[in-house]
């Protein structure tokens, strides 16, 4: 008989799956998955206190300074129907010890729960509205407090204060337009500490920070879609000046399904550049777990009947030599062996890059029954742990056939009967479907389980506060404080294909104007020119504060004066900060002070072989871009301003292709 | 008459008229902002005329204003029943018989979503469904006495209370739980340790801070403490079982006449006043702190005093207060007055005419202090001395509210001064104590190194 080949079915079954890496795909494989996703990106404000008490916001704590600590528990409480959310039994089912560690100086006892909410910060209250405005929301006519609950502990009340404040809009891609649902204005949840087994560490500085939800529709059908969409959101949040920046301070959901799959819901990704490969590989995932299905219910005609079974290990495995369960070894713990029937070829079967089947189990395990990873071994194990010796004693033991799969799993006495559940729970999810689920992002572009979806039917009034009328003339005097025409404007910047990490800069300065005029009179490169004031400019500014007399239609004759001079543009990022410093200086004695001086552009190209040849005389360097970059170094001082210096490296690596010398 | 409008009122109800809307009614509604769409909701009449509340699909309610509604279209009706799911409670033999009387406190309860009205859990299987750990404590009935707000308990429901007590002791019952809101649960423990006297078991009033429809309630927690002490402690007091720090870690049992909520909000917000508490107690068992108490019996010997006597005060003094407070309470039929006097026990010289008048006509007033911690000493200052020789009688370290209560209890069975004196200054549970211990008065001040050193420590 064949042995089996755990590396090489993952090769297989990823190719049964289809997956391609991103690189390779277009919008035609995506349409083929069916992909759709949605976001929810989430800003903090920038407003003096939090929410719903007179804590100073946006005051952050080494994540081990702190004042005091308290533990509480969060239990599940009863739905409409008298049932429990699946989320809630599952948050019980760990039995966590929550930890708040609180700072004094951050909060106070409305955020440990021990103090009803004050009322809502009318600063937040106003930024939202603007923001929602931006959105061209339909503002609503009272604004009522809802609790939305979180058994994970993130939040000591065991629920987050929220609220509608607008509902539909839309924002503009440079293709089609996204619809949004709502926008929400919350409190900030703690950051975690640590999490370890059953024990759960948060610190409380975060906690209560006033922010916006932003949620739209699923209707972004390519992971560079929703990587747009996301950008497109932040920026509007950002042109209100409102919002708080910095790490952590806007983070998004990203929610993804795939035909025949289910939504998935992405949390807490901090870094939209992230987006794209999530999203990419999470279409896979649920692509392979349809896979998975397929393949079970061909093996399985009755998956009712289907059920695992659980063995403590009885044999001798004292000379293994795998460390985390020689650890168990020592601390007593149960060994637990597991048969999984007909399910061969599963536990490795592709879902991610360097992901299987197996990691989903190994995730559960370590989230609802606390067991710290590495949790478990398998008989698909690129590695194996356990020798032939043992693998018979487990195969007896189990009673295992030709078809089925083993895990082997460690756990404290008290935590094994979860782990039996899981294992077999997620088994049984593989027959039918992709569960509900959140998974949280790892920088590799994969994914982990986190936890079950939470139901639609988590959310409370609270009854703590009252509604919020909100009137028209309010809504009308912020309205008439907001930047004109925001989308069209957005939509102009798209055309012109300047890059979005610009928008920013370019509306708050008010720049649009002056650059319609330049590229309309003087016919100059818009993304240059978007790139020249939201990049360079920007960037000039952040460093030196410019002179009284310093105004922006100076670049305008700064460059209607290098183009009768002929010179190239490129030299205008290095006038720039002379103009700044000393506005009334003559363009003329801008060059002169950067030493510049007219050369014919083959004069310039004529030296390239010249240097080539200096170069190998005293080139130790290995890597092979040197040459390029050395001839680049010495040239561009002269090439400034006589030469674009796209088309000069142009030319010196096509000199260099060609061998160089002659 | 049903309320059809379910809280709507003056303009919300003739917008809700115009459209044919009906509450419940699955809605279209145009508006100048934009149109919406959701489930009318019941709106609490407390609030203005001039907004109707949406359920969105999304789950989050919404109001719209009424002024900016065009047209308003009812596309489908979806009425919400709620109820609280029971599952029998498990009898298991051997395990103690306790009882639950309930008084209207939402010790378990889950919430309406819609309308935001809590409704009680108090059936045992209602109970069970929500604290299933309740059935390995004890074999668990319950009996709802009566459905009132904590700050509408009073004399009917103290000795209403007292006397269905003595009936389930009588009976035989291990131990009594009384939930109860949290407002006035220790004026209730209080009349109760004077009502209830010699209970050969654990009588424990229990409440919570935070309402069982949230996640980080105290409420099954607290439930589990009075259930484990009164099912298990050889504790045989009145006594208030609630959180020791705001953390979920163990409950304190404190003596019926020595408790006192002293935070609005906190979790651990119920203090012994002047003494420790008797015991600590958790999910395990019960740890106590002091030594003398009244021990579990297996007699069924208790006596129930069912007394109260309405026309009794308190009066919290306040520097400069006039005479007429006095004569407006001798003039509606005030029968016994309690002052909360400043320091030891002092009130202002403007008051003294009116306190001879109520010497006179036989008015007893009790003095005790408003600091909570510590005696009333009347022989201290002249001031002391003159009220002394008015007729006001210093009540120990009786905290005021506690002296009301037993003041209103005493008059309650006698009109005769001599024995309502005695009664008051006999002390019956630890209401009146002989001596403060050391450690009976502890209030951390934070900010004190040694203060803040101990809280990163140590749980408060
Ligand atoms: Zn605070």
């Amino acid at each position: 008989m064949k042995k089996f080949d755990p590396t090489r079915n993952n090769k297989s079954t990823m190719k049964k799956v289809g997956y391609k890496s991103r690189s390779k795909s277009n919008r035609k494989d995506y349409e083929k998955l069916g992909f759709k996703s949605g976001l929810e990106v989430h800003q903090q404000l920038a407003t003096k206190e939090k929410l719903f008490c007179h804590c100073p916001a946006g005051i952050y704590q080494d994540l081990h300074d702190f004042d005091a600590e308290l533990i509480r528990h969060m239990r599940p409480t009863l739905s409409e129907m008298g049932t429990y959310d699946g989320t809630a039994l599952m948050e019980f089912r760990t039995r966590k010890n929550i930890t708040y560690r609180i700072k004094n100086e951050t909060t106070c006892t409305y955020d440990v729960d021990d103090t009803p909410p004050f009322p809502i910060n009318r600063e937040a209250l106003k930024y939202a509205i603007e923001i929602s405005l931006l959105l061209q929301q339909n503002i609503v006519g009272e604004l009522h407090i809802t609790r939305k609950q979180y058994l994970d502990g993130s939040i000591p009340t065991g629920f987050q204060r929220t609220a509608i404040v607008g509902i539909e809009g839309e924002i503009p891609l440079k293709e089609k337009n996204i619809r949004i649902i709502q926008l929400s204005i919350e409190e900030d949840a703690c950051r975690e500490v640590s999490d370890i087994a059953h024990s759960r560490i948060y610190t409380t500085d975060r906690l209560g920070i006033p922010l916006i939800e932003t949620v739209t529709y699923p209707e972004m059908l390519t992971p560079d879609e929703v990587m747009e969409a996301g950008q497109v959101i932040r920026f509007i949040n950002r042109s209100s000046g409102k919002v708080r920046t910095g790490i952590g301070a806007g983070r998004q959901d990203v929610n993804v399904s795939i035909e025949g799959g289910t939504r998935v819901e992405i949390k807490g990704v901090s870094h939209l550049s992230w987006i794209p490969e999530l999203t990419h590989n999470e279409a896979f995932r649920q692509k392979g777990l349809l896979e998975i299905k397929k393949e079970l219910l061909l093996r399985i005609n009755d998956t009712d009947e289907w059920k695992p079974n659980f063995k403590m290990i009885n044999f001798d495995i004292s000379d293994i030599e795998y460390e985390p369960i020689k650890k168990a070894m020592d601390n007593g713990w149960q060994l637990v062996a597991c048969n999984l029937p007909n399910f061969k070829g599963i536990l490795s079967h592709f879902l991610q890059p360097g992901k299987t089947f197996a990691d989903e189990l190994e995730g559960r395990l370590k989230v609802i029954a606390c067991l710290e990873k590495p949790n478990m071994v398998h008989s698909e194990d690129m590695n194996p742990v356990f020798n032939e010796d043992m693998l018979k004693k487990r195969s007896r033991l189990l009673n295992s056939g030709e078809n089925d799969a083993q895990i082997v799993f460690w756990a404290h006495e008290s935590d094994v009967a979860t782990a039996m559940e899981t294992i077999e729970e997620r088994c049984r999810l593989a027959f039918e479907e992709v569960p509900n689920e959140t998974r949280k992002a790892l920088t590799d572009g994969t994914t982990i389980f986190e936890r079950v979806l939470p139901g639609a039917d988590r959310m409370y009034p609270d009854t703590d506060s009252a509604p919020i009328p909100i009137e028209d003339e309010y809504i009308d005097s912020i309205r008439n404080l907001l930047p004109v025409n925001l989308s069209e404007r957005l939509r102009q910047l798209q055309k012109w294909q300047i890059p979005s990490d610009c928008y920013v800069y370019i509306l708050k300065k008010n720049l649009m104007p002056l650059m319609e005029n330049i590229i309309k009179d003087l016919k100059v490169d818009s993304k240059w020119l978007g790139t020249l004031f939201g990049h360079k400019m920007k960037f000039i500014e952040g460093r030196i504060i410019p002179s009284v007399g310093f105004d922006y239609n100076l670049i305008y004759s700064m460059i209607n004066f290098l183009q009768i001079q002929k010179i190239e543009l490129d030299i205008a990022e290095k006038m720039l900060p002379i103009i700044c410093l000393n506005p009334q200086m003559e363009f003329e004695s801008i060059l002169n002070s950067l030493e510049y001086e007219k050369y014919k552009k083959e004069v310039i190209l004529k030296n390239v072989s010249s240097l080539q040849n200096m170069f190998t005389k005293i080139n130790h360097s290995k890597n092979p871009q040197a040459a390029e970059k050395w001839i680049m170094g010495n040239l561009r001082p002269i090439a400034l301003g006589n030469i674009p210096l796209r088309e000069l490296n142009d030319f010196v690596l096509k000199f260099l292709a060609n061998g160089g010398v002659k | 008459m049903i309320d059809i409008f379910k809280g709507y009122k003056g303009d919300a109800v003739e917008i809700l008229k115009k459209y044919n809307i009906r509450v419940w009614g699955d809605v279209e509604v145009k508006t100048t902002r934009g149109d919406f769409y959701g489930i009318v909701l019941p709106r609490s009449e407390n609030d203005d005329d001039k907004h109707i509340v949406l359920k969105l699909i999304t789950g989050y309610n919404v109001g719209i204003d009424v002024r900016t509604i065009t047209d308003m279209k009812e596309i489908g009706y979806k009425e919400a029943h709620y109820k609280i799911p029971e599952k029998e409670f498990p009898y298991t033999e051997g395990l103690p018989k306790v009882k639950l009387f309930g008084t209207g406190g939402t010790i378990a309860s889950r919430l309406d979503y819609r309308t935001g009205a809590v409704i009680p859990a108090f059936s045992p299987g209602e109970l069970y469904g929500a604290v299933p750990e309740l059935a390995d404590i004890c074999n668990l009935e319950t009996e709802k006495l009566f459905a009132v707000f904590s700050e509408n308990m009073g004399p009917e429901q103290y000795k209403a209370l007292a006397i269905a007590i003595g009936k389930e002791i009588e009976n035989g019952i291990d131990g009594i739980i009384i939930g109860h809101g949290t407002d006035t649960l220790h004026h209730t423990a209080a009349v109760l340790s004077f009502m209830i006297q010699n209970s050969p078991i654990p009588i424990i009033l229990v409440g919570s801070q935070r309402s069982s429809d949230r996640p980080s309630s105290d409420a099954a927690l607290n439930l589990m403490h009075a259930a484990t002490a009164a099912a298990r402690s050889d504790i045989a007091e009145v006594m208030v079982c609630m959180f020791g720090p705001t953390s979920d870690e163990y409950g304190l049992l404190h003596q019926g006449t020595r408790v006192r909520k002293m935070h609005s909000s906190y979790r651990s917000t119920f203090r012994t006043i002047g003494d420790t508490p008797i015991a600590t107690v958790t999910r395990e068992k019960i740890t106590p702190i002091k030594q003398n108490y009244n021990h579990r019996r297996n007699d069924r010997k208790v006596t129930i005093l069912p007394y109260f006597d309405e026309k009794v005060t308190l009066l919290y003094y306040y520097p400069n207060m006039q005479p007429d407070i006095i004569y407006s309470l001798i003039d509606n039929g005030y029968k016994g007055i309690v002052i909360a006097g400043t320091g030891l026990g002092h009130v202002n010289k403007p008051l003294y005419p009116a306190i001879r008048k109520c010497k006179e006509l036989g008015i007893p007033i009790y003095m005790t202090v408003q600091t909570l911690w510590g005696y009333v000493h009347m022989f201290v200052y002249d001031t002391g001395r003159d009220l002394m020789s008015y007729g006001i009688i210093p009540a120990e370290n009786m905290l005021p509210e506690v002296a009301f209560m037993k003041l209103s209890w005493a008059l309650g069975q006698t009109d005769d001064l001599d024995k309502v004196r005695e009664l008051m200054l006999t002390p019956i549970s630890n209401d009146i104590t002989k001596r403060e211990p050391y450690n009976g008065y502890l209030i951390y001040q934070g900010g004190i190194p040694e203060v803040e050193e101990f809280i990163k420590k140590v749980h408060k």
